[in-house]
């Protein structure tokens, strides 16, 4: 093969007559290397998004697809994505708006409204990793008519940042200066060097609204705005109807900026209601197309995909159902505070104890007996995307081992069968929220630490007080005002520096933070700290994913945390629809490929 | 009769206010947060949250949370919803009609069902058509509405595949479609509701109907010779109905308010599953509007169920 063959091929690909893969599968054929020929792509400039049409895009015109009925069992209270609460919010928010680009299931960038994804090869990076410049498509019009430039983004920003304005989108927007450079691109600068560049305008909370519909109500006037409730964004469908926590209602936008999508010509998302039933209209009736967020034992969930209308569709996520060992302690007061970094907790601070919890937590038979296909057994605290997950931590279940450790550690079974040590017994509360899957957990764990002499009192909190911030309930996980707690961290982003803070010194839960701090367990160590400081300014990111790998493993090899099973997302399908579901975005963020076979 | 309207009109203004003041203390003290979800989000910074709390005048004392309400509802502004930023009275009507027609439609059916078989069952007592009936309301009252529910979910739509199980308020089919869409939909929902309300009302029915019928007046009415049927309509059931009228007056506030299980079951958007995704999401001033619209409500139609039984017994009098 010449160099005119393979720039033929390369053509293709770019063309999108060739897939990606197929490209690299015979490049592979001839002897070169798959990262290399991905690379020979992207020095050609073929588009990234194209590689991984794992589901392809059949339909070859826009339109005709009928109605798409799509089932949130939380209905969308609003529609201005600045605004969104919650993830309900954004999802319904994305059918009308999009951001510049979005994360696909790999954890990787697409362009949306993008021309490109920045790199350092196309000059979008800095090499000093202080600022990123995004070239946006041409071309690009708004619902209206308007066309879609440069000035709606440097808008975004000043509207986000904003404090009186009171969008919830402020943290993406607020420590970043964005400039327009001309007409369709824009240039982000950061003030110290930023690895992790691709927060403003991109994934869940980087939609962006039109500038000439809102700019008259900035600041105190946000809430004001008739576009607020009738949104007019880039996106596949135009907005037709909305009533808050029901239904949202859209129809086919045929200036779309996209080639023959989307495929669908209305699109109808309907609120309210419980997962199960949810689960049923598309699993079992056929009545919907899609059902979001499917937390239903994955055992009914099998029994009624056997009816062959719908399908569940688990996509990987980095969300972590785990064990907290607190490393201080809860049951003395110092300073007016439980649980103070100023104390150490008189049990668990021996690492005999806490390893042989970490071999007592039989993890196998809560992923089989408990959450099945919606949740993985895993030693990892990071786990997804998978180029941070470390491969050298394993999980145990043992309980001799867990006897033989403590007895080695000098706690020994008293006259009830309970160790104990300096007269100090190993019993703890261990707390949850109120779930039927964590009090079946809680009862699994209890069950293995009996035998190995510990005694656990479980105890479980309404979720609305467990989960809540309220300052003056003593029962939030925040101020984890116990010995053992539960429950499952969601990762937000494919880039794990936010979720890994949850470790640093300085992000202590404490009274001084109102326990907004993100350490719950307080555990400290020295090297995290340091390996965590050295990731937020690492800009290679192979050297960065190293660093965090290693926080894992510190972390987890020292029982800080016991990470129980990776909870991935559960989406109910109808088996005659084909999509693709992100964990690291929206469910809604690839609404433009959904589509239906006939 | 215009002082015991004014004297009644009176008394109500303070349980108004106290109804108020239990309720807002109540949210206050009830623990959560409506911005939970940006707490546990660790991409939106704590402050976040602390300047929408601020905003939105959350972290103020609670007595001065609860003037401001009251100042606000006093001058007709029901305040904005936390969780949509939607005006109260807004998101308020727009659920309004869909509660409306369901519940309206299953009060109907109740009292379709309710009154001839009430009357009926009580001309004949002891009949095997009272005795079948005496049971199926006593199977229909202690069956509670969430277990119908789901049963007749269980069985129309997933067995039977015959009706919808997911309320859609506005369905785009037009023409006769649409109407038939609606039937289709609201089957389901107004017979749970029906059934419920009806059998209680028939066994009022027929008690209130008993109770006439031995009355000395019926029997001259039989002994002068009128038919059966005037003598039932005419003579006992108009009186007979006098409880029961007032029976359903105080029922209408609860047309208003919606049916929490019910509409959460069927995903029906009506006032009842707007109130309980309020209280879920302690979305304070929603919550505060649909309570407190209901306790007026109540208290009105309760002064009208009062003047409506003296319109109906001339006997009773108002002082």
């Amino acid at each position: 093969m010449d160099e005119k063959q393979l720039r033929r091929l390369i053509g293709r690909v770019k063309d999108g007559k060739l897939s990606r893969r197929a490209f690299v599968g015979r490049m592979l054929a001839l002897g070169i290397t798959a990262p290399l020929a991905s690379e020979m792509l992207a020095f050609c400039g073929a588009a990234r998004a194209q590689e991984k049409e794992k589901v392809p895009y059949k339909p070859t015109k826009r339109g005709g697809g009928g109605a798409l009925k799509v089932l949130w069992w939380q209905g969308a209270t609003l529609l201005n994505p600045h605004f969104a609460v919650g993830t309900k919010d954004q999802d319904a928010s994305r059918i009308f708006y999009e951001p510049l680009a979005g994360w696909d299931s790999d954890g990787e960038l697409f362009p949306v409204l993008a021309a490109e994804i920045p790199s350092r090869e196309n000059g979008g990076l800095a090499p000093d990793g202080l600022s990123v410049t995004w070239k946006l498509k041409r071309g690009v019009t708004w619902h209206d008519g308007q066309p879609f430039t440069a000035d709606d983004l440097v808008f975004n920003w000043e509207y986000a940042k904003d404090p009186a304005t009171a969008a919830v989108t402020i943290g993406n927007y607020k420590d970043v200066v964005v400039e327009k450079l001309d007409s369709h691109t824009v240039k982000v600068s950061f003030k110290k060097p930023t690895p992790f560049w691709a927060d403003a305008f991109v994934g869940t909370r980087g939609m962006i609204v039109p500038k000439h519909l809102f700019e008259a109500y900035r600041g105190d006037k946000s809430r004001d705005a008739p576009t607020n409730l009738k949104p007019v964004g880039t996106g596949p469908y135009k907005f037709v109807d909305f009533k808050p926590g029901d239904m949202v209602r859209g129809e086919i936008n045929s200036n779309y900026h996209e080639a023959n999508r989307p495929h669908f010509d209305t699109i109808e998302m309907k609120g309210g209601g419980d997962a199960v039933s949810a689960a049923r209209a598309v699993l079992q009736t056929g009545e919907f197309d899609y059902a979001w967020n499917m937390q239903v034992e994955d055992e009914l969930l099998l029994r009624l995909e056997k009816g062959g209308k719908g399908r569940t569709v688990i996509t990987p996520g980095g969300g972590i159902e785990h064990i907290q060992l607190n490393s201080t302690d809860p049951w003395t007061e110092v300073d007016g505070e439980r649980a103070s970094i100023k104390t150490k907790h008189p049990i668990l601070s021996d690492p005999a104890v806490r390893q042989a919890l970490g071999l007592l937590v039989d993890r196998q038979s809560v992923q089989e007996h408990i959450y099945g296909r919606t949740g993985i057994a895993t030693a990892n605290f990071l786990n997804n995307p998978e180029r941070f997950r470390s491969k050298t931590m394993k999980f145990e279940f043992n309980i001799e081992k867990a006897n033989q450790l403590l007895d080695a550690g000098g706690w020994k079974r008293g006259a009830d069968g309970i160790r104990e040590k300096d007269g100090k017994k190993l019993k703890f509360v261990y707390q949850t929220s109120i779930n039927a899957p964590r009090q079946k957990n809680q009862a699994i764990v209890k069950q293995a630490c009996q035998k190995a002499g510990i005694d656990l009192e479980l105890k479980s909190v309404t979720a609305s007080v467990f989960f809540s911030s309220d300052v003056a309930n003593p029962d939030t996980y925040t101020k984890f005002w116990c010995d053992i707690q539960m429950y499952n961290t969601t990762m937000t982003e494919p880039d794990p520096e936010v979720f890994m803070n949850q470790f640093v010194s300085w992000e202590v839960s404490s009274k001084e933070n109102k326990w907004q701090g993100r350490n719950i367990t307080r555990w400290r160590n020295d090297e995290v700290d340091q390996a965590y400081r050295a990731a937020q300014a690492e800009l290679d990111p192979v050297k960065r994913a190293a660093l965090f790998i290693r926080i894992n493993e510190l972390v987890c090899s020292d029982c800080a945390v016991i990470p129980i099973v990776n909870r991935p997302k559960a989406t109910a399908v109808s088996s005659k629809m084909r999509l693709e579901i992100s964990g690291w975005d929206n469910d809604t963020a690839t609404l433009k490929d959904w589509w239906r076979e006939a | 009769m215009s002082r015991y309207l004014t004297r009644r009109l009176l008394i109500a203004i303070p349980s108004l206010l106290g109804i108020s003041i239990v309720l807002f203390t109540v949210l206050a003290l009830a623990p959560g947060d409506p911005f939970e979800e940006l707490a546990t989000n660790p991409n939106v910074p704590p402050e976040v949250r602390a300047n929408l709390r601020l905003k939105f005048g959350l972290d103020d004392p609670i007595y001065l949370r609860y003037l401001h309400w009251l100042f606000a509802m006093l001058q007709g502004d029901w305040g904005f919803s936390f969780a949509s930023r939607v005006n109260v009275d807004t998101l308020i009507l727009q659920r309004l009609p869909t509660t409306l027609f369901v519940i309206g439609s299953s009060q109907v059916l109740a009292l379709a069902i309710a009154l001839p078989v009430g009357v009926y069952a009580a001309t004949r007592p002891y009949s095997l058509f009272d005795q079948v009936a005496n049971t199926l309301t006593f199977v229909g009252f202690s069956l509670p509405t969430f277990f119908t529910g789901l049963l007749f979910i269980l069985v129309f739509s997933i067995q039977l595949d015959w009706l919808p199980f997911v309320y859609r308020a506005d369905i785009s089919a037009t023409g006769w479609r649409w109407y038939w869409e609606h039937f289709r939909q609201a089957i389901m929902p107004v017979a749970v509701l029906g059934l419920f309300q009806g059998a209680s009302w028939t066994r009022y029915v027929r008690s209130a109907v008993l109770d006439v019928i031995r009355l000395d007046h019926v029997t001259t009415a039989r002994a002068k010779g009128l038919a059966e049927r005037v003598v039932v309509l005419k003579h006992v059931v108009r009186n007979a109905l006098i409880p029961v009228v007032t029976l359903v007056a105080l029922q209408i506030p609860a047309v208003f308010g919606g049916a929490i299980v019910t509409e959460q079951i069927f995903r029906i958007p009506g006032i009842g599953s707007l109130l309980i995704a309020s209280i879920l999401n302690n979305d304070t001033p929603v919550v505060m509007a649909v309570t407190f619209v209901f306790a007026c409500l109540v208290i009105v139609f309760n002064l009208m169920a009062d003047l409506l039984y003296g319109w109906l017994d001339p006997r009773i009098s108002y002082r």
